[in-house]
């Protein structure tokens, strides 16, 4: 039990997606203007990354890995399908942000409508993608994997809101004209990661 | 022919990918801490960006609106894939720093921006110079960012030693600071401050 809560401390905190792998910054860039969607984009964020990466371990366990087909039958025993891989997690990763859009639309119309737009757009957001490349190269089991996922989620989430609110507080400031908009938010976004930093190294 | 010339020489500084449209930020920050890294990257993603605007344009006119996101990320991917081989059979060092990275490429968002905004719209032949100019865009951030990351971070360029580093016997203490992650974030916003005090007409209002 220790260890997942370190691991997912760790996701959350010290290896933080957004700012120390600089994961997913396209759209923590474009949409943290408002810190209302930037809370419907991080809860989005948090559920399809708790849902793609155990998802992804599975698939690349039991079909990609060296070796993984012999549970099918011991001739394909040292089939190696890994190069395989990006094409599959993006595939899987396409597809549950559809049957998620779906669900949500079917079930819970109104979490639907709030996130809107932003449920598509994860597809392409790279944290989902970087998550589960991550979770191949540390080779996570499937809990940890789903840990993983979840606390990395989370941990997008908080930056995004963060910043979202700092972003809300500078539109009452007076910067030089050539920094307004994105080149601040560059240097806002690195003072972050700089306190983000605190972390590194916390032994727990 | 001024207007493919315009689709190749624009996304340089008027309408950079990075510092305008403010796609494929990711990458451009993890990968520019080295000279080499960042010059590999760049490469890669001009390959991928070119081809994958070549495919797209030619089967624009075949691909159903409502998938036409699954298709994109198809081409991409085994594009991606493609590079990755490459690189982990002739650069196998360079591939083992980029790491995930490159596969990241697949969710570079200026490779599906251009795809959707431009490849879509456009013949196969624009599309290539769109896809090159583009590329160029990326890698010109790229490599400004990883000089100055790399010359005053550790005091080298291509890993070769320019400045004398302190703990050698010579006068050059690095600044840790390069290296780190705050270190990109704060170039390249200096870097859109300079773009925009060049070209005013693209600071924003507010």
């Amino acid at each position: 039990m220790e260890q997942y809560i370190d691991l997912a401390v760790k996701a959350i905190f010290v290896e933080n997606m957004a700012l120390a792998f600089f994961l997913g910054m396209c759209s923590f860039l474009a949409v943290s203007k408002r810190v209302s969607t930037a809370v419907g984009l991080g809860a989005a964020v948090i559920f399809v990354l708790t849902v793609t990466v155990p998802l992804n371990n599975v698939v690349y366990n039991y079909a990609l890995r060296p070796g993984a087909l012999a549970w099918a039958s011991p001739e394909l025993a040292d089939i190696d399908l890994s190069f395989l891989g990006f094409l599959t997690f993006i595939g899987t990763i396409a597809a549950m942000t559809q049957i998620v859009e779906m669900t949500l639309d079917r079930f819970v119309p109104k979490l639907y409508a709030a996130l809107g737009i932003f449920l598509p757009l994860i597809a392409v957001n790279c944290a989902i993608l970087g998550a589960s490349l991550f979770m191949m190269e540390r080779n996570y089991s499937l809990t940890e994997s789903a840990v993983f996922g979840f606390g990395s989620g989370v941990g997008w989430a908080l930056a995004i809101i963060a910043l979202a609110g700092i972003r809300e507080r500078l539109r009452y400031s007076n910067p030089p004209a050539g920094l307004r908009g994105l080149g601040l938010t560059f240097i806002i976004v690195g003072l972050m990661a700089i306190g983000f930093m605190a972390f590194a190294g916390v032994q727990l | 022919m001024s207007k493919s010339r315009d689709a190749l020489i624009d996304p340089l500084f008027n309408n950079n990918p990075i510092a305008l449209q403010v796609l494929g930020i990711c990458s451009a920050l993890a990968v520019t801490t080295k000279m080499d890294t960042a010059l590999v990257m760049s490469v890669a993603v001009v390959f991928v960006l070119l081809f994958s605007n070549l495919f797209v344009s030619l089967l624009r006119h075949q691909i159903p609106t409502n998938i036409r996101i699954i298709v994109q990320l198809t081409i991409i991917a085994s594009l991606v894939i493609v590079v990755d081989q490459v690189l982990k059979a002739y650069l196998f060092e360079i591939s083992k720093q980029l790491s995930v990275f490159v596969g990241l490429i697949i969710t570079n968002c200026i490779i599906m921006g251009r795809a959707e905004a431009y490849a879509m719209q456009n013949p196969p032949s624009m599309s290539v110079i769109d896809g090159i100019g583009n590329g160029l865009g990326y890698g010109v951030i790229l490599a400004g960012t990883a000089v100055l990351r790399e010359l005053f971070g550790s005091g080298s360029l291509f890993g070769a030693q320019v400045f004398a580093l302190a703990s050698e016997g010579g006068w050059y203490i690095p600044n840790g600071l390069m290296v780190l992650s705050p270190g990109a974030f704060f170039i390249i916003g200096f870097f859109i401050w300079a773009i925009r005090a060049w070209k005013p007409d693209q600071i924003e209002k507010d």
